[in-house]
């Protein structure tokens, strides 16, 4: 299937400012629009769907024009080909969870090779809900039930409102698995509307940044945009950090690790049992995870020593930090150390030093879009 | 043996009055819950406005406006030939004007309680909104519902100045267990008015409790 482009230009009040849109979303994968609360991500969620229409907007989605306010062309939310899951579930109460996915099955469209009932149950794991009522459901089942009703409406397009953001830490660690494998398993793009950098980090292919007064400050894909200074101001200097890719070589299943092969050099980390050797994955590693040493360290509980080269050093002079960025191959990883450190050690650009990596986190498979 | 024509023109008239209020008040209530329009309060006012007048006051007014010498009242005698003041048509207008808050307020409060929400996850779920209001909020709605219809039924059943204004007291057409019990008093026939009065009542505490009990019993939706 081509992928299609979704082109919106907005500008409308919101709040206390105006929110200025101008932007082409190749929907390909999960695009993620990111920002604080008040920067209007979730109105622009809306606005695609047919929810909102003041303003001045023009959305058009291929060749078709589904908003134009100055042409007074409207296409109803109902006739677009667009599914929506809302923070909160919105799940109807006197239906079953089997009525509540009828009711969108009834209703989809005749295509070609449609989602079915069946693929949807098994997928997201819902067969023991069938008889329930949304009432007895908890968050996370609730959210899964919402979910495979909207793909049951045959989407080109997926709108995840924050679809996260009312579960308790558990929940969501649930329901996450289910987020992340959907789109890519029926092929339907996204776009996730989220406040949360973890959730934008493992979920997300592209992701647009918009700024606490409703403009877009970044848009590209992740691993790219999360390097930038707009990220970093936004995320503050505390979770800054790097993407890597790296490749599965090995699960140990008794000390339940799995080893990559990062740029040469070994990497360990829990295991992610869903990995299969051969793997090319995507790391987040956050700056104030790394620490330096200028010679391999022994007696170290810390696994993971990569040999690199200091390429970088910014020093925050306002701070008791420094920023130090390594070159490993054709990538970059950066440590969050203090600035007597890197005096002390004598720490200087081109030096060899090593990375020394005290947690890894797993985001996701890479996908063949995310390596562009 | 007492005249049961009363009771069966009761009946009719408020089965007809809550029919049709039904197909006028619920897009009524929709749009009074949904409408940021300035005139919203303006109808909302004119649609209590029963609750506050003497059915005396509504009843006179009925009276003038739908005589044979109104727009209204000439317009209807001449397509149908007869006059709507002092008929059972008549009775029914003016009955849909004095029950009207019993059936929109329910109504009204119900849809402001469902909110935008189920409407919006319906159209998502690509569902017009004529079918998207039949299919979710209606039900969502059925207390309302229930709630509207009973007591526009239960008010109809109890009305006395607005029939007595419009319709006077013609046995078989406009003559109704409110008026037929007036009469018997009048006449010192305490027996039938006994019958008639105790009936009512009767019949009124149990269609109340009954609605009581089934929105008691309806609160939690479990499957």
């Amino acid at each position: 299937m081509s992928v299609k482009t979704l082109r919106l230009r907005a500008r409308l009040p919101f709040e206390d400012h105006t929110i200025e849109f101008n932007e082409g979303i190749s929907l390909n994968g999960i695009t993620a629009l990111f920002g604080p609360s008040g920067s209007g991500k979730s109105t622009l969620l809306r606005i695609i769907a047919g929810f909102e229409k003041r303003g001045n907007i023009r959305l058009t989605y291929d060749n078709a024009i589904w908003t134009d306010t100055n042409a007074r062309i409207f296409c109803p939310p109902h006739e677009r080909p667009v599914g929506m899951v809302f923070q909160d579930d919105r799940l109807f109460s006197h239906l079953s969870v089997a009525g509540n996915l009828a009711f969108a099955d009834k209703r989809s469209p005749k295509v070609n090779h449609p989602i079915t009932m069946d693929q949807v149950v098994k997928s997201l794991d819902l067969l023991n809900l069938l008889n329930k009522f949304p009432a007895t459901l908890s968050g996370g089942e609730k959210q899964r039930v919402a979910l495979g009703r909207t793909l049951l409406t045959q989407p080109e397009l997926l709108l995840l409102d924050e679809p996260l953001s009312a579960l308790d830490i558990r929940r969501k660690a649930e329901l996450l698995p289910f987020l992340e494998k959907i789109p890519r398993e029926f092929g339907v793009p996204a776009i996730f509307v989220s406040h949360a950098i973890d959730e934008v980090a493992r979920l997300a292919d592209e992701v647009i940044l918009l700024s606490p007064d409703g403009h877009v400050s970044a848009h590209g894909p992740v691993p790219a945009i999360f390097d930038t200074q707009e990220m970093h101001e936004f995320t503050g200097k505390f979770e800054a950090g790097t993407f890597l890719q790296a490749t599965v070589i090995a699960q140990d299943t008794g000390f339940k690790i799995t080893t990559l092969d990062f740029e040469g050099e070994v990497m360990r980390m829990p295991m992610v049992a869903s990995l299969n050797i051969g793997d090319r994955i995507r790391l987040r590693i956050r700056a104030r995870d790394v620490a330096v040493a200028t010679s391999r360290p022994e007696g170290i509980s810390i696994r993971n020593a990569i040999a690199a080269v200091i390429s970088e050093i910014k020093a925050e002079e306002e701070t008791a930090f420094a920023e130090i960025l390594f070159k490993v191959g054709a990538q970059t990883l950066r440590a969050r150390i203090t600035r007597q450190a890197v005096d002390e050690l004598g720490l200087k650009v081109g030096q060899d030093a090593f990375a020394l990596i005290k947690s890894v986190s797993f985001d996701r498979r890479v996908m063949i879009s995310a390596l562009g | 043996m007492v005249d049961l024509s009363p009771i069966w023109l009761t009946i009719q008239l408020a089965g007809t009055t809550t029919f049709f209020l039904l197909l006028l008040g619920t897009p009524l209530a929709w749009w009074l819950a949904n409408t940021k329009s300035k005139f919203r309060p303006v109808i909302e006012a004119l649609t209590a406005l029963p609750i506050v007048l003497p059915p005396t006051v509504i009843g006179f007014y009925f009276l003038v406006l739908l005589s044979p010498n109104s727009t209204i009242g000439r317009f209807w005698v001449d397509i149908t030939g007869e006059t709507l003041t002092f008929s059972f048509t008549g009775l029914v207008i003016a009955s849909m004007f004095y029950s009207l808050p019993f059936m929109v307020q329910p109504l009204q409060t119900a849809f402001q309680a469902i909110g935008r929400a189920p409407m919006e996850a319906a159209a998502s779920l690509r569902a017009s909104p004529i079918n998207a209001f039949f299919t979710v909020v209606v039900p969502m709605a059925k207390r309302g519902f229930l709630t509207a219809i009973v007591l526009s039924f239960t008010h109809t059943v109890g009305e006395f100045g607005v029939v007595l204004m419009v319709g006077g007291n013609i046995p078989g057409k406009t003559k109704v267990i409110s008026i037929a019990i007036y009469e018997h008093v009048e006449t010192l026939r305490y027996a039938e008015a006994h019958q008639l009065a105790g009936g009512l009542m009767l019949f009124s505490f149990i269609v109340l409790l009954a609605v009581y009990t089934l929105n008691r019993r309806d609160a939690v939706h479990v499957g």
